[in-house]
C-alpha cells in the first residue's frame, strides 16, 4: 500500500491501468460461471436417482470442468502475479478496500480447497481423476482412511462457503454500481 | 448408567455361562483376517457386485455333541464397508443407504441352531442394521475343525442369507433385480 500514489500516478499517465485487461476480464466471467455451474451440478447430481442417464454423466462434467476451472485459477495467480493489478478506485473507503481485499483472498482460497478436496474423492482409492475422458490426473498416495468421506464433507461444507462469499462479492459489486455509481464493476465488464 | 450397564452385563455373562457349560468358546479370528463379512448385490441384473465390511468382531459358542446349544454375536462397523470404489463407498456411507454416522453398528446375535446334520445347519437370530432389528435365518456349513500348527484349535464355518434393502429402511432405488443383496459370513474361530 506504501506505493499507491505511485501507482495512481502510473494510472492517470496510463489509462488501461484502470481496467482488469481482457484476460483478466475473460478470466473472471469464466470463472464466476463455472463456480456457479459447478455448484448448481454438484448439488443436483448427487441428488438424482440410479436409473437418471445423468447419473454417470454429471459427475464425469463436474470432475472435468472442475479440472479447467483449476488451470484458470492457476493461470489467473500466475497473471496476477506477473502483471498490475489496477489500484482500488480513489472514492473506494479504506474499509472497503481492505474487506474487498479479504473477500478475494477468501475466494482464491475457499476455491483451491474446495477443487483440491474433490480431486481427494474421486482420488481415494488410488484410481486417476479422469477429465473428459481426455487423460488422468494421478491420485496421491496418501493412503488417509475414509479419505473419500473426509473430503467429501470438505467439498460440501467449503463449497457452500465459497458460494456464501460469492454472494457477499456480488454485494459489493451491486453496491458501487447501484449506490456508489463508481467504476468498479464497469471495469470489470469493458475495457477503457 | 455405567454401573447399571455393568449389571446388566454380568447379568447376562452369568446367564450366558450357566446355559452354556458344555459349550466352547470361539472367538472370531478377525486379527488375522481368517474371517470375512462379505456382500453380494445384483448390478442392473447383469452381473453381481461384491463387497465386504473390513471391520467386525464377534465370537461362538460351540459343542459338537449339543450343537443345538450353539451361539453366535457378530458386531460390524457399518463404515468399514468396502465395494473397491472410494467414491460408491462414500455413497453406501451416506443417509442414501447405511448412514454410518448415525447407525456405526450392525450386528447379529443368534436366537437358534437347528442342526440340519450332514455339516449344515440354520442358524437363527436377529440382525440389526440401519437402525432396525429383524429375524434373519442363516444357511450354515460347518467346514471344518482341528488343532492348528501354532498350539491352538480352530473351527469354521461359512454362510449365506439373503437381506432385502426395505426391510431395514433402506430405500435408495437400484433397480428391480437389487432390492436384495446376499450376505457370506466365513469365520474361523479360536477356541479360547
Amino acid at each position: 500500500m506504501s506505493n499507491h500514489r505511485v501507482r495512481r500516478h502510473q494510472s492517470i499517465t496510463r489509462s488501461h491501468q484502470q481496467s482488469w485487461g481482457i484476460t483478466g476480464i475473460v478470466i473472471h466471467w469464466l470463472s464466476a460461471v463455472l463456480v456457479l455451474g459447478l455448484f448448481a451440478l454438484g448439488l443436483w447430481m448427487t441428488s438424482l436417482d440410479y436409473y437418471d442417464p445423468w447419473y454417470k454423466q454429471g459427475p464425469q462434467i463436474h470432475k472435468g470442468f472442475g479440472v479447467v476451472l483449476f488451470a484458470l485459477l492457476a493461470g489467473r495467480l500466475l497473471w496476477r502475479l506477473a502483471h498490475q493489478s489496477p489500484p482500488p478506485i480513489a472514492s473506494h473507503a479504506p474499509w472497503e478496500r481492505h474487506l474487498a481485499q479479504v473477500v478475494h483472498l477468501l475466494l482464491y482460497l475457499l476455491l483451491l480447497i474446495v477443487m483440491l478436496s474433490g480431486y481427494l474423492i474421486s482420488t481415494a482409492d488410488g484410481r486417476d481423476l479422469e477429465v473428459f475422458g481426455w487423460f488422468g490426473i494421478p491420485a496421491l498416495p496418501l493412503g488417509i482412511e475414509h479419505q473419500e468421506d473426509i473430503a467429501g464433507a470438505v467439498h460440501y461444507y467449503l463449497a457452500c462457503t465459497l458460494i456464501a462469499t460469492v454472494a457477499l462479492h456480488i454485494a459489493g459489486a451491486l453496491k458501487h454500481h447501484f449506490v456508489d455509481r463508481d467504476e468498479t464493476l464497469l471495469r470489470m465488464i469493458h475495457r477503457r | 448408567m455405567f454401573k447399571q450397564t455393568l449389571i446388566t452385563a454380568v447379568t447376562v455373562l452369568a446367564l450366558t455361562a450357566g446355559t452354556a457349560a458344555y459349550a466352547d468358546k470361539y472367538v472370531i479370528d478377525t486379527k488375522g483376517a481368517h474371517a470375512s463379512i462379505q456382500f453380494k448385490i445384483s448390478h442392473l441384473g447383469y452381473s453381481w457386485i461384491y463387497g465386504r465390511f473390513n471391520r467386525f468382531s464377534g465370537e461362538f459358542e460351540y459343542n459338537e455333541e449339543q450343537p443345538a446349544a450353539s451361539k453366535v454375536a457378530v458386531e460390524i462397523d457399518t463404515a468399514s464397508i468396502d465395494s473397491n470404489h472410494a467414491e460408491r463407498d462414500k455413497h453406501l456411507r451416506s443417509d442414501d443407504f447405511l448412514d454410518v454416522s448415525k447407525y456405526p453398528k450392525a450386528t447379529f446375535v443368534s436366537t437358534g441352531y437347528e442342526d440340519q446334520g450332514d455339516g449344515k445347519a440354520l442358524l437363527k437370530g436377529d440382525f440389526t442394521l440401519h437402525g432396525v432389528t429383524r429375524p434373519i435365518v442363516i444357511e450354515v456349513r460347518h467346514i471344518g475343525a482341528g488343532d492348528d500348527p501354532w498350539g491352538g484349535f480352530r473351527r469354521g464355518f461359512e454362510g449365506t442369507t439373503q437381506v432385502a434393502l426395505k426391510d431395514y429402511d433402506i430405500g435408495f432405488n437400484l433397480g428391480p433385480t437389487s432390492t436384495s443383496a446376499e450376505i457370506i459370513l466365513t469365520v474361523e474361530g479360536v477356541r479360547q
